[in-house]
């Protein structure tokens, strides 16, 4: 049972790696800053739970910037993606300039509520 | 077929014609919901209501005096004393900051409006606004023509407009046109996915946050929807894009508003949307490893993710669960604890329990506020699930909610006003098409069932025709049972969507002169919600209550202006640092109009402090004094109606300070002053009622009036007739008795009789050491 589930742990293992290597290299940099966001994110609570929580609004904005970005980018992938039938009359320079606004705004939020 | 240059050329001057006429059509609206709110100013004066408007009102004055900066740091000391009150922390300041803008944009512009005209007319214009949301709202959950009839509906409906007459300056004037504006932008990115109205929606959001503690059921309702998407298997891009960005921007938003701060992630009320937000995470990486795996491989990924996860997923639960279950509340507030069980405010909050806008609303109260709509909202459910799209689904859970919650307060009928509105509005529209639809159709003389090809356009433009203010496109067949038709409140039209897969489309209308008798039937449906609007608006929602009219025999007009009288006489006849007692009913009233300070007023974020106005009230003069003289009392406030029946007065009040004041000094018990159950003051009264201030201060010299002390509200002569003051002097009553005012008398420097410790202010230390030890502690 193990070394079967083992098996195809592997075997899914390099269907998705074989899988994620087709797309295309723009979506891979999406991908990138999408990680690097999560995990600046997960050092920022690592250093709340060993520091503390005092400025309890500098944790939160800095916290939800990252996962804001995140998120953003996330959803300029989903626009920009050419096999999405919703967003094929879409052009990408709207998609990205939408993605500025946003992140515009987000970072004016962000930086009154840094304190 | 007809010339297809010049039909097309028809259908663009039609459409350019349909928009010219909903544009103006949607003014009418505006200007219709601006001036049916103005009966107030036309029979009384522009004078601002109730009492929580006077807080606004007073907010809005130091916010125009003294600048934005003082306003978000000012510290209130004239009220709540001798605690005082952080305004800029604990008020919503969406509307005074809407109405300070407005004040300082006309002000520059050198139109000198006074801050109390702009505070006055503020809710009409927002009102305005609110039936062009709504018209916006619904136009992208049905159509144009659904649009301008919920607009029109809403401009007009006695809920919404019992709080946004002019002169309620409250939070709800505001707030309401940013529910709907939230609203409508979110449906909005839900259909076009756009990341620029996602913005716009947390912007919304965020204005919404700033006006009303309501904001807490669109943070609720839209994650509920998302879950309800997803689990319906409608879950899209669109979805994503329209939810995840609002949460992450909403919840920062929300938390930079002062009076939410960290609440925004602390409280459970918010926990709804971050469990969403997980939710949706997983949904989507779901769909995208499907979408870039093979089945095989997919059903592989799902066995072992499921059997690791699980035990992930349980451990994470566990401790969300201790979290949240080691607080007593479960992390709620108690307000909304109150709305989730409606039973709990009235055994452990007498506070909330007692205000009268949070009980149960009685069946008549749904004729009343929202008339025909009542009857209209189940037809327009049945029209959103055909077709059922995202935008439908959205407010048809919005409705379901809406009504259970106006179910639970009578406050928030308001909630339910838009839902119904959009609701009827689709309804109405739907009928209406229907019927012209097949007017037109007998009108060509087409013959009644004819077979028509599918994806034949011609047959669709035809039947799609309508009334030029319906821009509407409609390719669904209509099936209707013309046995049921004539009846105008039977709303069995069931429509089908159309089946594209099916060669053969039947296509069934209704008998002419039904057609035109339903019509008119509906054209008299509305006319009655008018004539019922228009009503309810003159004679049931325009008091402004601080002023009182009454009709007397001869047909002439009576007008109580008691209150203001008792408010001038205190600014004018005591010092401007005297405090005044009273219950708090009238603090921010107090506090506005005759500027002085008060012990409690309607924020009543302090029970004990309430507790002690309410056990001071219900104790005899001595201890009443005891209570007063420590918290500086100089003057006490009692609203008495016994000679012209007032029926809103203190007396009647008085069984919420016996529960709040026994609530927190035990040894005030309700049953001391109830006789066979009931509050009585004749003279079956019980000695404790009989000698309690709010009895004495209430019915002092009363009995000169006629002779007999005969108290028109409660129908009686009262108990105790003729007796003297010890401790308090009369210094004002108004010209009906309606409000009284007196004094704290000073304590005597001579005692006669038995040699007792003198009680002055003046006493050497020892002497007070020794009085405070041998005197009646009330707090014992």
């Amino acid at each position: 049972m193990a070394r079967s589930t083992s098996k195809d742990a592997q075997a899914l293992f390099n269907s998705l790696r074989s899988a994620y290597s087709a797309t295309p290299t723009s979506f891979k940099i999406i991908d990138l800053y999408v990680g690097f966001a999560v995990f600046t994110a997960l050092i920022q609570v690592v250093y709340m739970a060993i520091v503390g929580s005092f400025p309890f609004n500098s944790f939160l904005s800095g916290v939800l910037s990252c996962v804001g970005t995140a998120v953003l980018a996330v959803c300029l992938r989903i626009q920009v993606n050419k096999e999405n039938k919703e967003f094929k009359d879409l052009p990408p320079e709207r998609a990205f300039a939408d993605f500025v606004l946003c992140n515009l705004v987000l970072h004016l939020v962000i930086m009154n509520f840094l304190g | 077929m007809a010339d297809p240059e010049n039909a097309k050329e028809a259908t663009t001057l039609r459409y350019a014609f349909g928009n010219v006429l909903s544009f103006f059509i949607l003014l009418l609206i505006g200007v219709l919901a601006f001036w049916i709110r103005l009966f107030s100013v036309i029979k009384y004066e522009s004078v601002i209501h109730e009492f929580d408007p006077y807080f606004n009102y007073r907010v809005t004055q130091f916010l125009t005096k003294n600048g934005i900066y003082d306003f978000w740091n000012w510290f209130d000391d004239r009220t709540w004393y001798p605690l005082g009150r952080v305004i800029g922390g604990t008020v919503y300041p969406g509307l005074t900051l809407t109405a300070g803008t407005i004040w300082w944009i006309l002000n520059s512009l050198n139109i000198p409006l006074s801050v109390e005209t702009v505070c006055v007319f503020t809710a009409p214009i927002f009102s305005a606004f609110a039936s062009w949301a709504t018209y916006l709202l619904t136009k992208e959950v049905k159509g144009a023509g659904a649009g301008l009839t919920a607009a029109a509906l809403l401009a007009m409906v006695p809920s919404y407009i019992s709080r946004s007459v002019a002169g309620s300056y409250d939070n709800e004037a505001v707030a309401i046109f940013a529910l709907i504006f939230t609203f409508y932008l979110y449906i909005k990115t839900l259909n076009t996915g756009s990341l620029f109205y996602a913005t716009l929606n947390a912007l919304a959001y965020f204005y919404m946050v700033c006006s009303w503690g309501g904001y807490t059921f669109i943070i609720n309702l839209i994650p509920m929807h998302v879950l309800l998407c997803i689990v319906t298997g409608r879950y899209s891009s669109r979805l994503y894009i329209a939810y995840a960005p609002l949460v992450v921007l909403g919840t920062l938003l929300a938390a930079l508003v002062p009076v939410v701060g960290f609440n925004a992630v602390m409280t459970s009320e918010h926990f709804a949307s971050f469990l969403v937000f997980i939710i949706i995470h997983v949904v989507a990486f779901v769909y995208y490893i499907k979408g870039i795996l093979s089945p095989k491989m997919f059903k592989v990924a799902v066995t072992l993710v499921v059997s690791v996860g699980l035990v992930v997923c349980c451990a994470v639960m566990a401790i969300l669960i201790a979290l949240v279950a080691s607080s007593p509340t479960k992390g709620w507030s108690g307000r909304s604890l109150s709305l989730l069980d409606p039973t709990y405010a009235s055994k452990y909050i007498p506070i909330i329990a007692s205000v009268s806008e949070h009980q149960p609303p009685t069946w008549p109260s749904y004729f009343m506020d929202i008339n025909v709509l009542a009857f209209l909202v189940p037809a327009g459910i049945i029209a959103c699930f055909l077709p059922l799209s995202d935008a439908s689904s959205f407010v048809v859970l919005y409705i379901v909610t809406s009504v259970y919650f106006s179910g639970v307060m009578v406050r928030l009928m308001l909630v339910l006003a838009p839902a119904a509105c959009v609701m009827s509005g689709i309804a109405l529209s739907e009928s209406f098409s229907v019927f012209t639809r097949s007017i037109k159709f007998q009108l060509h003389g087409l013959s009644g069932s004819s077979q028509v090809d599918s994806g034949d356009a011609s047959s669709s433009t035809v039947v799609a025709q309508n009334d030029a203010g319906k821009a509407e496109k409609t390719e669904d067949t209509a099936k209707e049972r013309p046995s049921k038709k004539s009846k105008k409140k039977e709303k069995g039209i069931v429509d089908k969507p159309s089946l594209k897969a099916k060669i053969e489309r039947r296509l069934l209308v209704l008998p002419f002169e039904a057609s035109i008798f339903a019509i008119l039937l509906l054209v008299l449906l509305g006319a009655f919600y008018v004539v019922h609007c228009v009503w309810a608006a003159a004679e049931a929602y325009s008091a402004p209550s601080i002023v009182l009219t009454s009709y007397s025999h001869d047909g002439g007009l009576h007008v109580f202006d008691d209150f203001r009288e008792a408010y001038a006489w205190l600014s004018h006849n005591t010092e401007v640092d005297d405090k005044v007692a009273s219950w708090w009913d009238y603090g921010y009233q107090t506090t506005a109009m005759a500027n002085r300070t008060v012990i409690v007023d309607n924020n009543t974020w302090n029970n004990t402090h309430i507790a002690t106005v309410g056990t001071a009230m219900s104790s005899p003069e001595k201890a009443a004094w005891e209570i007063f003289n420590s918290l500086d009392v100089k003057y006490v406030l009692v609203v008495f109606g016994g000679l012209v029946g007032y029926p809103s007065d203190d007396i009647n009040k008085f069984l919420w300070m016996v529960r709040i004041g026994g609530g927190v000094f035990p040894h005030i018990k309700e049953p001391d002053y109830l006789r066979d159950g009931q509050y009585r003051i004749d003279s079956q009264a019980t000695p404790t009622m009989l000698n309690c201030l709010m009895y004495k201060l209430s019915y002092y010299r009363f009995v000169e009036t006629d002779g007999r002390g005969f108290d028109r509200v409660r129908q009686t002569e009262i108990g105790k007739k003729n007796f003297k003051l010890t401790h308090f002097e009369e210094v004002f009553t108004t010209h009906h008795w309606m409000v009284r005012i007196y004094k704290l008398k000073p304590p005597r420097n001579r005692i006669r009789g038995k040699t007792k410790k003198p009680r002055s202010k003046t006493s050497s230390t020892t002497r007070t050491k020794r009085s405070a030890a041998t005197k009646r502690n009330p707090w014992h």
